[in-house]
């Protein structure tokens, strides 16, 4: 069984401050869902909310449907994964995992065959017997998910369970987990600041800055055509040229930046005279025999299938990104090159810019 | 055996241990990297602890609980006739505790015995009492409270133990006298309409023995509840748990080295409690350390006093010792 969740107009204040602005969300059945922002942007206390550890000042948390409020943590059909997984140490596996059963009044025989499927689930099968400090990191990992999934929530919470493993781990364990939430086909919501995490796991994502939701969408979506500022410079590298918009025909605008005019999509409609910026994707400069920006090359990283190269047009620093397929020499170091921009984004300026 | 023979096996004794258990330690699988002791502290150091830890072990607890236990085996002579023909081990005095004679054995020394099994009685009880007073007290200001609270607690729970014990168990019993403060105070209601003897019916002894090592148990549960990660509590409680099970089976599991420290210090000292049952007892209290206390300076008779205290601490650590392995647990982990 899945549920839905829906966030209505839901606002969280400590004291003077609001970690949550009115939060307006709903979140499909099934669907895997991240949230992604910085730290400190209200995306925990979004979790926390859900969950039931922290109640909304204002607005409500629907899950299914029902409002959630007056409704404790431990009677909540959702399932939180923690940061650090607070596994219980002085439980074998099969005891963390069976604890919820064994809450509800289970005896060991009794829940013996359903801690014994979610250990397979988990690819744990023979590991129950083992104390939770025996195991590595990445078995850590799926003996919290096995933990939480005990009870069959509805929605599985995860607040950034990957943060502490190695690179390696991580990128496995994002295949892993998305492949269990298409298995147990229920709502998961995630919580990262790891762009990587959030783009290739999710089906959508929801851009928090300062405890506002910015964008909300498919990672494509997310990446191609931000909508403001905040998300444009926080998910991806991007080159951001501050200017006026000098003209707008259409789709697209012309502004005018510290390296002359540029021309870019206005999806916000900007009209001639108002502040905003231009974000130019280091994979949408190319190196151009024609005409184009002229700058200097100061410094040429390998990395085998891209190469990052650090420019200098004018007083401004920009990255290139080149793929290895691209079919482009790299440039040297010392060298002017003359670039052209494949696409460019021109979005207006607000102060929760990073 | 002449008793005069025994004194050089008790000087003896602590070395053979040391010995003994220091011959134990070169059979354990040394850990490789780690820094020996001489070499972490220094020479000077090094000497100084050996020297300082060792003299106050074995002239300050060591051998004077062991001249204690061997004087218990001894009979009861006038100091002429100490080191004499007569000055032999015997088991006398312990014989005297079960049957209130040392030749006799067809009564039982009801007395002595019924005293002394009410004071582990009791004493356990008052254990308990002072657990399931401390505990919500060392988790509210363990887990709960903010840190100008818990600085308030903790000063409210200290200050009183400046004053001396046996004010204290003066005040308590100025407190609970005929014509004491609540007497009056239940009077002036209404609930009582004669003064209740507190003190005969040992109430006021057992509320001064609850509160009297009542900190030795808030401070070691308070370290332990501490320790434990609030997001274990959030976890047990996300999935699922009442409260109730929470305590059951997250907190106090974590909190078991702590809960055992506290206990056994909580028991052991009430069982050797003094003061407050001297000051505290009422006339037909039995309570066996004051028993203790006569064997020496009443009954002058050193020997039996001796037997008697050595009874009492025997008994306790036995039963110390039960509860640890009923609980799982060893005594390293219990200072930790």
């Amino acid at each position: 069984m899945t549920a839905d969740v829906h966030l209505d107009a839901m606002t969280v204040r400590f004291g003077p401050f609001t970690a949550v602005d009115r939060a307006e969300l709903r979140i499909a059945p099934g669907e895997f869902f991240s949230f992604l922002g910085p730290s400190g942007c209200g995306k925990t206390t979004i979790l926390r909310t859900i969950s039931g550890f922290i109640d909304p000042t204002e607005g409500a948390v629907r899950i299914g449907g029902k409002d959630m409020a007056g409704i404790g943590a431990n009677k909540r059909p959702t399932a939180l994964i923690f940061q650090n997984l607070a596994l219980f140490p002085m439980m074998s596996v099969a005891d963390n995992v069976g604890y919820a059963l064994r809450v509800r009044g289970q005896s060991r025989k009794q829940r013996q065959k359903r801690v014994d499927e979610l250990l397979d689930l988990v690819a744990l099968g023979d590991q129950g017997s083992k104390m939770v400090d025996e195991l590595s990191g990445g078995q850590r990992q799926r003996v919290a998910i096995a933990r939480a999934l005990a009870v069959e929530p509805q929605v599985l919470l995860l607040d950034e369970p990957l943060s502490a493993l190695d690179l390696k781990l991580r990128q496995h364990m994002r295949r892993e987990l998305r492949a269990i939430q298409q298995r147990v086909g229920i709502t998961f919501i995630y919580i990262t600041h790891d762009q990587g995490e959030a783009l290739t796991m999710s089906d959508r994502i929801a851009v928090m800055n300062r405890g506002r939701i910015e964008q909300v969408g498919d990672g494509r979506t997310i990446y191609d055509h931000p909508d403001t500022d905040f998300v444009a410079s926080f998910v991806g590298e991007t080159n951001a040229l501050p200017g006026r918009v000098l003209e707008m025909t259409g789709e697209t605008a012309v502004i005018e930046t510290e390296l002359g005019p540029l021309s870019g999509v206005n999806p916000r409609k900007l009209m001639r005279g108002s502040a905003a910026k231009l974000f130019i994707r280091p994979e949408a400069l190319r190196p151009t025999s024609g005409e184009g920006l002229s700058a200097l090359v100061t410094a040429v990283a390998y990395e085998g299938n891209l190469t990052h190269v650090s420019l200098l047009a004018g007083a401004t620093p920009l990255a290139m990104l080149l793929g290895a397929g691209d079919g482009f020499a790299p440039p040297s170091p010392g060298e002017t090159i003359n670039l052209a921009v494949t696409h460019a984004t021109i979005l207006p300026v607000s102060d929760a810019g990073i | 055996m002449l008793a005069s023979d025994g004194h050089p096996f008790v000087l003896l004794l602590p070395f053979v241990v040391v010995a003994g258990f220091w011959l134990l330690s070169l059979l354990d699988p040394k850990p490789v990297h780690r820094v020996s002791f001489w070499k972490r502290n220094g020479t000077a150091v090094s000497i100084f602890l050996i020297v300082a830890v060792g003299l106050w072990a074995l002239f300050m607890i060591v051998l004077p609980q062991l001249f204690m236990v061997e004087m218990s085996f001894r009979p009861k002579l006038p100091p002429t006739a100490m080191g004499g023909a007569r000055d032999i081990y015997t088991f006398e005095n312990y014989r005297y505790f079960l049957y209130g004679s040392t030749r006799d054995s067809s009564n039982w020394n009801s007395l002595h015995l019924t005293a002394f099994f009410t004071t582990i009685f009791v004493s356990v009880l008052v254990t308990l009492f002072n657990f399931l007073f401390s505990y919500p007290l060392a988790f509210y200001m363990a887990q709960v409270a903010t840190a100008a609270r818990v600085r308030l607690l903790l000063l409210l729970l200290i200050a009183p133990y400046w004053i001396n014990e046996v004010l204290r168990a003066f005040a308590f019993r100025v407190m609970f006298a005929g014509s004491g403060v609540i007497n009056r105070a239940l009077q002036g209601l209404g609930i009582l309409s004669e003064p209740f003897d507190f003190l005969g019916n040992n109430v006021a002894l057992y509320m001064g023995l609850s509160y009297a090592y009542l900190l030795l148990l808030v401070f070691p549960l308070y370290n332990a509840v501490e320790s434990l990660d609030r997001r274990q509590i959030e976890a047990a409680r996300d999935l699922g748990a009442p409260w109730w099970h929470i305590h059951l089976f997250i907190v106090m599991p974590h909190a078991k080295p702590g809960i055992a420290s506290g206990c056994t210090l909580v028991l052991m000292l009430t069982s050797g409690a003094l003061a407050a049952p001297l000051v505290l007892g009422g006339p037909r209290t039995l309570w066996f350390t004051p028993i203790v206390y006569d064997r020496f300076y009443q009954a002058f008779n050193w020997p039996q006093g001796s037997a008697y205290a050595f009874i009492l601490l025997l008994t306790c650590v036995a039963f110390v010792l039960l509860v640890l392995r009923l609980t799982k647990l060893s005594l390293g982990e219990m200072t930790k």
